[in-house]
């Protein structure tokens, strides 16, 4: 961005005497505010009332017209993650923060607009295009520079950072309330007013990750780090490049893996709350169902923290070995607790679950790092997103028609579930195989160290773009 | 600003800032989940 050199790469070079340590909450800015996207869901039934005020008119907004915006912005994240990957790592964090800031922030104004005309594919292209793309952007900008930073610690640095996604549900939601609550009036729902103080907001709390935020200056490691010099079995010290990943099997056996983890846990955690309650008739009320999900989400922002600064000490593959084994023997006890009537031993199966949903998405960058190398990991993460945006149509399609399909067949409502979670289950073994057959790389993806340079430059240069410092 | 900070190792202060703005409305969120949470209990 030759038009704003401080936001270059070389520009924002850490000088001698940066602590490392600021890159985290830099890295929180983007996510805590991207991750409101979780939080969607609030301004759903408020802007199917936006003509009709005290209940829906027939000209206003239906539930599933209004559930696109989020799907849309699920898939656009992927396919931007995929497609601008490279950039990101090429161009550095602090363009990627800003282009992310701009998407994310210009997508609330453009929605606002979408409702205050009351044209539902603005709000599409809006929320859903453009604020797609500042998710997918922001969701890789920091995960390859914590990498860096982090050498030591790969999986706790970008854990903490992939927590805020989680966590940003929880400020976002009530916030977003709080707020249409003050500009919502008798003739007049506040949705676009919230838009755009949320787009102000966020605009403002990433631009200040995207100050704040450095890269390591070339060859710098932190004190007392002694970087291993000969691969180990699953670690290697050679880096491959970002589509030559794509070719080999590891990439697409941690995709099966991703898929399958990711799968398991979002078709659940969008239909908890009403499968808690179907699986307990009158034991569990709404009222604690929305306390059940509450919990939920706070097991699935600590385990991104817990199991990605576990797999520091036990290994990628043994952590993601866990979450199948786990997943697999929880899943199967799912119908059973609901058999025996054990709210306790539901709600404990689920929790663990969505540590380890949370947890998948945040040991992944690490798992990445340790096969392909930290040059291009945000480039290869970016493609490996993917995977989510599969899942994310998998997951609710496998426990939503199932039950549906179950329930038209004559099943109890408590029963409906039981064949999905089995199946959920059965994924799980997909997974456990996926991960079995992860091996090093082959050394012939392997960059050259006496070409790299000249390589990474020639392949950029081909893309009109500098090939990084 | 961006550079103005390069010239200079981070201060203490500067990571507490750094670390209270994001710290500060994450544990507000989580409170108010927990708050929620407690409802599955009564």
């Amino acid at each position: 961005m030759a038009y704003l050199p401080f936001l270059d790469r070389s520009h924002s070079i850490a000088k001698p005497g940066f602590s490392r340590w600021m890159v985290p909450p830099a890295a929180l800015c983007i996510h805590l505010c991207i991750g409101e996207a979780y939080a969607f869901s609030v301004f759903n039934l408020p802007m199917t009332k936006l003509i009709g005020i005290s209940q829906s008119a027939s000209t206003d907004w239906n539930i599933p017209e209004l559930g696109w915006i989020f799907s849309i912005a699920i898939f656009v994240l992927g396919f931007s993650a995929a497609l601008f990957g490279r950039w990101v790592e090429e161009g550095g964090p602090r363009q990627a923060m800003f282009t992310a800031a701009l998407c994310w922030a210009g997508g609330f104004i453009i929605s606002a607009i979408g409702v205050y005309i009351h044209n539902l594919w603005v709000v599409y292209i809006g929320y859903g295009l453009v604020g797609g793309c500042g998710l997918g952007l922001g969701y890789i900008s920091p995960v390859s520079t914590l990498i860096k930073w982090f050498p030591d610690r790969p999986g706790m640095a970008t854990g903490m950072a992939i927590m805020g996604f989680g966590g940003a549900a929880f400020i976002a939601a009530p916030l977003s309330v709080w707020l249409m609550g003050r500009f919502t009036t008798a003739t007049h729902i506040g949705v676009a007013e919230t838009f755009i103080v949320l787009g102000a907001i966020y605009f403002v709390f990433m631009m200040v990750g995207a100050f704040i935020v450095r890269i390591p200056a070339p060859g710098w490691k932190p004190e007392g780090y002694a970087p291993p010099t000969q691969a180990s079995k699953l670690i290697t010290t050679s880096d491959v490049y970002v589509y030559d990943a794509l070719k080999t099997p590891q990439f697409w056996c941690i995709w099966i893996v991703l898929c399958v983890n990711v799968t398991a846990g979002i078709g659940v955690l969008g239909q908890a709350s009403a499968m808690s309650q179907e699986m307990f008739p009158g034991r569990i009320t709404a009222v604690a169902a929305a306390g059940f999900i509450g919990l939920a989400s706070l097991f699935n922002m600590l385990g991104r923290f817990f199991w990605a600064s576990a797999s520091d000490y036990i290994g990628r593959k043994n952590t993601y070995f866990c979450f199948m084994v786990l997943g697999f023997l929880l899943y199967c006890a799912v119908p059973y607790m609901g058999s025996i009537g054990s709210i306790v031993g539901f709600v404990v199966c689920f929790l663990v679950i969505y540590t380890m949903y949370g947890g998948g998405f945040a040991t992944v960058p690490a798992y990445l790092r340790d096969m392909f190398g930290t040059r291009y990991v945000g480039a290869i993460h970016g493609l490996l997103i993917t995977a989510w945006s599969m899942a994310g149509i998998f997951g609710p399609v496998l426990v939503n028609y199932i039950r549906q399909y179950n329930i038209d067949h004559g099943v109890p409502k408590a029963q409906a579930y039981n064949i999905t979670m089995y199946i959920m289950a059965g994924l799980f073994v997909i997974g456990f195989i996926a991960n079995a057959l992860v091996k090093a790389v082959d050394k012939r993806y392997h960059m050259k160290p006496e070409t790299d340079s000249a390589t990474a430059a020639m392949r950029a240069g081909a893309a009109g773009q500098p090939a990084g410092a | 600003m961006a550079d103005s900070n390069q010239q200079t190792g981070t201060t203490g202060l500067q990571l507490a800032l750094a670390w209270l703005f994001v710290g500060i409305p994450l544990t507000w969120g989580v409170i108010q989940t927990l708050i929620n949470a407690m409802k599955l209990f009564q």
